[in-house]
């Protein structure tokens, strides 16, 4: 049957008809998808790992058994697996191993805009590229059929566009796939240097034998067009291409983007005047031509950064653009916030009335760095957060130790945040570390994590109690707040950084849009108490205005927090409760 | 049925429930038998801030995205956002907007101010404005949540799909007891 399907979860199902048995991944936009469409099928067993190289590893030792296995995460998450990676690439595979990557060109919710066939290259994996539902779908399944004919990892490669864009696929039936046997074989799998010796050269034949397979399988395949222009392109940039030459020029559209095809691409080169690399991000592509010698354009006309359109692709081959409506009007931007009644904010208001430093990290909180709260100035990497506070006090010693904060989430801080904390309490800084625990994954779209109590399906799980977690490293000081109580942060905070030694909060309050989180009754403005001072803006709740001179409560959006009622000096702010 | 493709761009503020209405665009469009294309953006930038969804038909489809001077209708759940995507609408293009606004941060901070007459403006820039209150319409019809169907509605009058079909969509998509109030909701928006 026909259906509209998105990219995530057409692989999803690709992965279910191929016979994958065993799913574990960490969520990260744009590849949270995946597995949770996964979940649905009853066949296969999906979990949340604590973060990617769990979860690869995890994978790994699925197919080590015997069951067709995948893991997914976005880019950077690939970083964080890239240790497993590159070696499980000299191990190769029993059953097959599929790792979906999701990259995001325009970092429409990433912190950088890496470009992910580095690894496969890197790591010497190959690397299939779908570029709409129905090839995600496809390529799913023949990723297992490549993984296991190469004995080879195999990468999936999406990007937010394809991860994020529903197209039209048929489905087809899940073929099962008997386990099959595990042997022992040590100089396969033990990768001690003796053994890992002798894989090396296995690896660069096999990447052989795949670019060999790729020059005439059919994943990568050339469109006739009525010229002698030449397109080379894989992914969303195929689409752009197609949108603006239709039939008219010839298309080199790759499937396979690790390894490419040598002789195809040269072949393709000879038939065509002038030849154009379209490819988002960084010049793979368009360097492995010019290494074998072929006169292509690419990055000379496109750009390295952000997402490409058709559009962008039709004015770089020097089209008229299309002619546009303009309004004589500045419109303000509109970023994203973070919600009323969000947990966070209560925290963040004093963080920032303290002037307190605070080193951030990957997650809803971030939104704490924005106006009018801008409490965070640091943002890297998961964990960076504690690990960065430790190198910041340590290099300044007293001069920050008593006014610098980490903070970090609860699924973050189960992620990276363990070892940073470990180096706090070995290492013995005076740091505190503020973990701001909503009890989910927020960002992503609320998933279970491993202190939640609750597994990816819902249902009750093992659940790691932070407060002993943190004893346990030997940090004696842990104290738990409530976020929507500002003055009791304050206090804690102020404590905390005043004692010479290590120490963490623990801000505890579940997202204000679980489910199971009940809401207060909105509140209202005294417009007769209301004196104009506007100092309940400074929280930047969306839910709160000013409307002719005074603050105006959105009752649509307000969950009665009561944060900002600790803002108003002259009780002006109230429970709709209250008169 | 036409091999010329037909753009149409969802906007609003994250957390306004554009999701159904592609979602029933979607349906009906394939139902149809045109291939459909609908892209969507999820994570951070969800978070109360502008969210845009497209959705592509025709004979054939290749870019899941709509580009400046493509849009043959923009489609608007909140007034400001129907302004912030005006280059993107065809010559012959039309927005379809509630007039409810939703101030950003920068206007609640004070560091920017909402424009004011906005739907006078976009009439006044030579741009085909259909503006109604989908929130009122919603309420008159059961429920604030559907003004998302309203805009539906309103957004039907310009295919020549029998009204069965958009129907018949959204018995598959809203659960039995809100069926009627959707239906309410989808009548009030053709109404208006």
């Amino acid at each position: 049957m026909k259906q509209l399907m998105l990219g995530n979860a057409a692989v999803a199902r690709g992965l279910y008809e191929a016979g994958c048995g065993i799913i574990s991944s960490y969520p990260g936009t744009p590849s949270t998808e995946i597995t949770e469409e996964a979940a649905k099928f009853k066949d296969i067993y999906c979990e949340w790992a604590p973060n990617e190289k769990v979860a690869l590893e995890t994978a790994f030792g699925a197919s080590l058994a015997g069951k067709r296995a995948f893991c997914a995460m976005k880019h950077v998450g690939l970083n964080v697996a890239a240790d497993p990676l590159f070696t499980v690439a000299y191990t190769g595979v029993n059953a097959g191993l599929v790792i979906g990557v999701a990259d995001d060109p325009g970092m429409h919710s990433s912190q950088n805009e890496q470009d992910s066939r580095h690894h496969a290259i890197a790591a010497k994996i190959p690397m299939l590229e779908p570029s709409d539902s129905a090839e995600a779908l496809s390529f799913a399944k023949l990723a297992y059929e490549i993984s296991e004919k190469f004995d080879t990892p195999v990468l999936l490669k999406m990007c937010t566009r394809i991860s994020h864009s529903q197209s039209v696929v048929e489905t087809g039936e899940r073929a099962e796939y008997p386990v099959k046997k595990y042997e022992k074989n040590i100089t396969k799998y033990v990768m001690a240097p003796a053994n890992a010796v002798r894989r090396h050269p296995v690896v660069e034949e096999r990447l052989k034998n795949i670019a060999a397979w790729a020059e005439t399988s059919g994943i990568n395949r050339i469109e006739k067009g009525s010229s002698k222009l030449g397109i080379i392109t894989s992914s969303t940039c195929y689409q752009y291409a197609k949108e603006v030459f239709g039939d008219e020029a010839n298309i080199l559209k790759l499937g396979m983007v690790n390894p490419l095809p040598a002789k195809l691409i040269q072949d393709f080169a000879a038939g065509a005047d002038k030849v154009v690399v379209i490819e988002e991000l960084d010049p793979v592509i368009e360097n492995f031509c010019k290494s074998l010698g072929i006169n292509v354009h690419g990055k000379d006309m496109f750009p390295l950064c952000g997402e490409f359109s058709q559009n962008m692709i039709a004015h770089a081959f020097g089209r008229a653009d299309k002619p546009v409506k303009k309004l004589d009007e500045a419109i303000p931007v509109r970023p994203p916030v973070m919600c009323a009644g969000c947990p966070h904010r209560g925290m963040f208001y004093a963080l920032s009335k303290n002037k307190i430093t605070v080193l951030g990290d990957i997650g809803c909180y971030t939104l704490g760095s924005a106006a009018p709260l801008s409490a965070m100035e640091m943002t890297l990497c998961m964990g960076a957060s504690v690990s960065a506070l430790h190198g910041f006090n340590k290099a300044l010693g007293k001069e920050s130790e008593g006014k610098t904060v980490g903070v970090i989430g609860d699924s973050t801080f189960c992620h990276s945040g363990f070892t940073g904390l470990a180096t706090i309490a070995y290492n013995q800084s005076n740091s505190t570390v503020i973990i701001l625990d909503n009890s989910i994954t927020g960002m992503t779209g609320h998933q279970q994590n491993p202190s939640t109590g609750k597994n990816l399906y819902g249902e009750p799980a093992g659940k790691i109690d932070l407060e002993a977690l943190v004893r346990a490293m030997g940090i004696k000081r842990v104290r738990i707040v409530d976020p929507y109580n500002i003055a009791e942060c304050e206090t804690a905070v102020k404590e905390e950084l005043g004692v010479e030694e290590p120490s963490v909060i623990i801000s505890r309050r579940p997202c204000v849009l679980l489910k199971e989180v009940k809401h207060s009754l909105p509140f209202h403005v005294d417009t007769e108490k209301c004196v104009s001072c506007k100092s309940c803006m400074k929280i930047g709740c969306p839910a709160l205005a000013i409307k002719d001179g005074k603050a105006n409560v959105d009752i649509t959006l307000c969950v009665g927090c009561g944060v900002c009622r600790q803002m108003c000096k002259f009780g002006a702010l109230k429970s709709s409760d209250e008169k | 049925m036409t091999d010329k493709v037909t753009n149409i761009m969802i906007v609003g503020v994250g957390g306004q429930g554009s999701l159904l209405a592609s979602k029933l665009l979607g349906k009906v469009l394939l139902d149809k038998g045109y291939d459909v294309k609908v892209s969507e953006v999820h994570g951070m930038s969800q978070r109360g801030g502008s969210v845009v969804t497209y959705v592509r038909f025709g004979g054939k489809v290749y870019s899941p995205i709509v580009d400046k001077g493509e849009a043959d209708f923009i489609v608007s759940f909140e007034l400001l956002e129907a302004a912030r995507y005006v280059e993107y609408l065809a010559p012959s293009g039309r927005i379809v907007t509630n007039t409810q606004q939703i101030d950003p941060m920068p206007v609640i901070t004070g560091a920017a101010a909402y424009p004011e007459n906005l739907v006078e403006k976009l009439q006044q820039a030579g741009i085909n404005v259909d503006a109604m209150d989908c929130l009122s319409l919603a309420e008159q019809a059961g429920t604030a949540k559907a003004v998302n169907i309203v805009l539906m509605g309103h957004l039907s009058k310009y295919f020549d799909f029998p009204e069965s079909e958009w129907l018949t969509a959204l018995e598959t998509m809203v659960p039995a007891k809100f069926l009627d109030v959707n239906k309410k909701a989808f009548a009030l928006g053709k109404a208006n």
